[in-house]
């Protein structure tokens, strides 16, 4: 097997893909909530995404990548038994739920696929977990049968209502937190969502961990570029992170920031794929 | 264009040419030039020069050994004392090194040391010798300019090096930080490649501390060299500063030169500015603002000291001058103002210089009632770095100083039986031949330690 080749590639909706990715130095070392930076090709940037799974024997991990961009295109265009330029990892800071022993796992869209390892880690330990899946519409949904076998409750709520319930996960998460009990919360997806949960728990008191998705270029804290204010300081997403308190967390602010390169981006996009999206 | 600086001018391309694109600035000498130069040189038998060299290049030997033609030869005696000629006789400050030792500098101009050491690099394809393994094996933290040094003295020495790399290409500062137009990469690329035929092998994607942790490295080498530099930016800590437009150094010049951002085909996006203000005022500074002017911004750089406290290579000043770039001296940011989360401006203040600070210069005061506004689009903080803490977090026991510099005795060792450090990850901050210089001294006193070398 050549180092960076992409072992398994399965598509789990629509527009998103699992790759399963020979780096051996990553699968021996990761833990859950790190991540790892990429490069398609020698042309390539420096994305990051975060681990949705690790092989340790075999040597692999796993990301699971929605095609929104130039890189996630030109990534889907790569066929099973390509070989990547770069796979860098793990960085950034492992999950720390603590002793949390009943936990409310929140994933929206593209990020179900980041709690789903945390999910299998907290049942393994015998804590009681309850998972909420947001997407916007039924074959967006992400491995239900997984999150099934590894949570006490599953909710699924479709913003179009075509499966689950109707509505956002906000919703079906009051509904939990006004029936008690719970210690913790774990929410990863886009920032809008992980801002409204962190606004709803907050009037519970219950502590919540956000995963931030900022930009990135080296990854290992010497550009500066994925600084978010937490708590009134600045942080680095890629080092002090990426899982931060979110109540702590200056969403506003990292939305602003998630926008720095999208009118670039987008023209790029649309060099690569002759215009359409 | 000939250059008033030196008599013997080397080629500089024409600034108006020169900053619609990235290639090469200065072309260093031709032939001709270079001969003529080195016949400047009196071979002094003391030879000053080679005392204000961090590594101690042979200096008058090179010089005379060009003056007769024989450039192979140049290069060989370089080689003996310094393994990057081509990088050092681009970026290294000659003026307050060598040159500024140079007794001709006395009556007239010194020697053109850094030209001609360029000259000799360019022009003759010499190379150290691989040795035989003597089975000894050392790890490399890190393939900037202080990991490179001591990586090739070691392999010259028989030494079986491994060098590991957190970024996808190797050369650390020398290919992430310095742009292309004062360093080719090809070039960067032409002296790994020469140590990989010396026998160091090179692991890219690999990030101590996080894909391999530094203890395994004890166990399995014989020596470990940390060379991680001083990768952390700095900001101001003022209002604004979060906003979309304003960047590191290191970001900026991250995406423009390690990822080719000015390169349409690179995907890697970057953000071209109409007005661009650059704080700071030493090589990274320099290094941002015409990188920003290529990229097609009008530029401004601000500076809290004076003309006189620039630290910067006087050529890059000259350079940038010649370009075009605007300086606002004496003149500080305090806040940083934005609009729909982009930067619209930035508010200054004037500055003077008061009383000589713990550094010896004059610390800069701020002018009450003097704040004004400078409209731009992108804001560049080039304020200097500190030591990256990934590593040294990673690596129990291992001392360091303030700001979390790695502590270290004469010869370049750290309280851990075996590790070394040189280079930015000691020292907080300083030049690639400084770097060089400390992996040198290491790796000497590393083969000292095992009996190659007296």
């Amino acid at each position: 097997m050549k180092t960076f080749e992409i072992v398994r590639k399965r598509a789990l909706s629509p527009n998103t893909i699992s790759y399963e990715l020979y780096a051996p130095l990553v699968a021996a070392a990761c833990q859950s909530g790190q991540f790892v930076i990429l490069r398609v090709d020698e042309d390539g940037e420096r994305v990051p995404f975060t681990v949705a799974d690790y092989d340790r024997a075999a040597g692999t991990v796993t990301v699971i990548v929605q095609t929104v961009g130039a890189t996630t295109y030109k990534l889907s265009k790569m066929e099973q038994g390509g070989v990547l330029a770069d796979v860098v990892g793990p960085l950034g800071k492992p999950t720390d739920l603590g002793d949390a022993q009943n936990v409310i796992l929140v994933g929206g869209g593209i990020g179900s696929a980041v709690i789903y390892p945390q999910a299998a880690a907290l049942k393994n330990a015998g804590r009681r977990v309850s998972v909420i899946l947001g997407a916007k519409t039924k074959e967006l949904v992400i491995n239900e049968e997984g999150f099934a076998a590894r949570s006490d409750r599953l909710i699924i709520t479709t913003d179009d209502g075509s499966y689950g319930r109707k509505g956002f996960v906000t919703d079906a998460l009051k509904e939990l937190l006004d029936e008690g009990g719970y210690d913790a919360v774990f929410a990863v997806g886009p920032l809008p969502m992980m801002r409204a949960v962190c606004r709803l728990t907050g009037g519970y008191g219950v502590k919540t961990i956000v995963s931030m998705n900022s930009v990135m270029v080296d990854g290992t804290g010497m550009c500066g570029c994925c600084r978010v204010t937490v708590g009134g300081k600045i942080k680095y997403a890629c080092v002090d992170g990426p899982e931060f308190d979110g109540s702590l967390v200056d969403f506003d602010e990292a939305i602003a920031r998630s926008l720095v390169y999208r009118q670039a981006e987008q023209e790029h996009y649309c060099r690569l794929t002759g215009g359409k999206r | 264009m000939k250059d008033e600086f030196f008599a013997n001018a080397p080629r500089v391309r024409d600034a108006a040419e020169r900053i619609k694109d990235f290639k090469e600035v200065c072309l260093g000498f031709d032939a001709e030039s270079a001969r003529a130069e080195a016949t400047r040189c009196l071979g002094c038998k003391n030879a000053p020069c080679v005392a204000g060299c961090p590594v101690g290049v042979k200096i008058p030997a090179f010089i005379s050994l060009i003056k007769s033609g024989d450039i192979q030869g140049a290069k060989r005696t370089i080689l003996m004392d310094n393994s990057l000629p081509a990088v050092c006789g681009r970026v290294c400050p000659q003026e307050t090194q060598c040159e500024s030792a140079c007794v001709r500098g006395k009556a007239s101009r010194p020697v053109s040391i850094g030209l001609l050491e360029r000259l000799a690099a360019d022009n003759a394809d010499a190379r150290p010798a691989p040795a035989p393994s003597n089975g000894k094996r050392a790890a490399v933290i890190g393939s900037g300019p202080a990991g490179l040094s001591f990586a090739g003295e070691l392999a010259a020495n028989g030494v079986e090096v491994t060098v590991f790399e957190a970024f996808h290409k190797f050369g650390g500062v020398l290919v992430y930080g310095i742009p292309e137009f004062r360093l080719p990469k090809s070039l960067v690329a032409k002296e790994t490649e020469a140590l990989s035929r010396l026998g160091v092998r090179f692991v890219k994607d690999a990030v101590i501390g996080k894909s391999i942790m530094p203890a395994q490295l004890v166990k399995e080498y014989d020596a470990v060299f940390i060379g991680t530099g001083a990768g952390l930016p700095m900001f101001m800590g003022i209002p604004g500063e979060n906003l979309n437009g304003v960047f590191s150094a290191n970001e900026y010049l991250t995406r423009v030169n390690l990822m080719r951002a000015y390169d349409t085909n690179a995907d890697t996006p970057v953000f071209r500015a109409k007005k661009a203000v650059i704080v700071g005022a030493g090589n990274v500074a320099m290094d941002s603002a015409r990188t920003a002017l290529r990229m097609g911004a009008d530029v401004t750089v601000v500076y809290r000291r004076g003309r006189e406290e620039m630290p910067a290579r006087r050529e890059e000043i000259k350079h940038a001058e010649e370009e075009g770039v605007r300086f606002e001296l004496l003149t500080n940011p305090v806040a940083v103002n934005g609009e729909n989360g982009f930067v619209k401006s930035v508010t200054v203040i004037s500055m003077r210089l008061g009383e000589p600070d713990a550094s010896g210069r004059r610390s800069p005061v701020p002018v009450e009632g003097s704040e004004r506004e400078i409209e731009c689009d992108m804001l560049i903080m080039a304020l200097g770095t500190s030591p990256n803490p990934l590593l040294v977090s990673a690596f129990e026991g291992l001392a360091t100083g303030r700001k979390g510099v790695i502590t270290v005795d004469e010869n370049g060792m750290t309280n851990v039986e075996n590790v070394y450090a040189g280079g930015d990850a000691v020292t907080g901050s300083s030049t690639v031949i400084s770097a060089m210089g400390q992996g040198k001294r290491a790796a000497r006193a590393f083969l000292k330690k095992i009996k190659l070398v007296p």
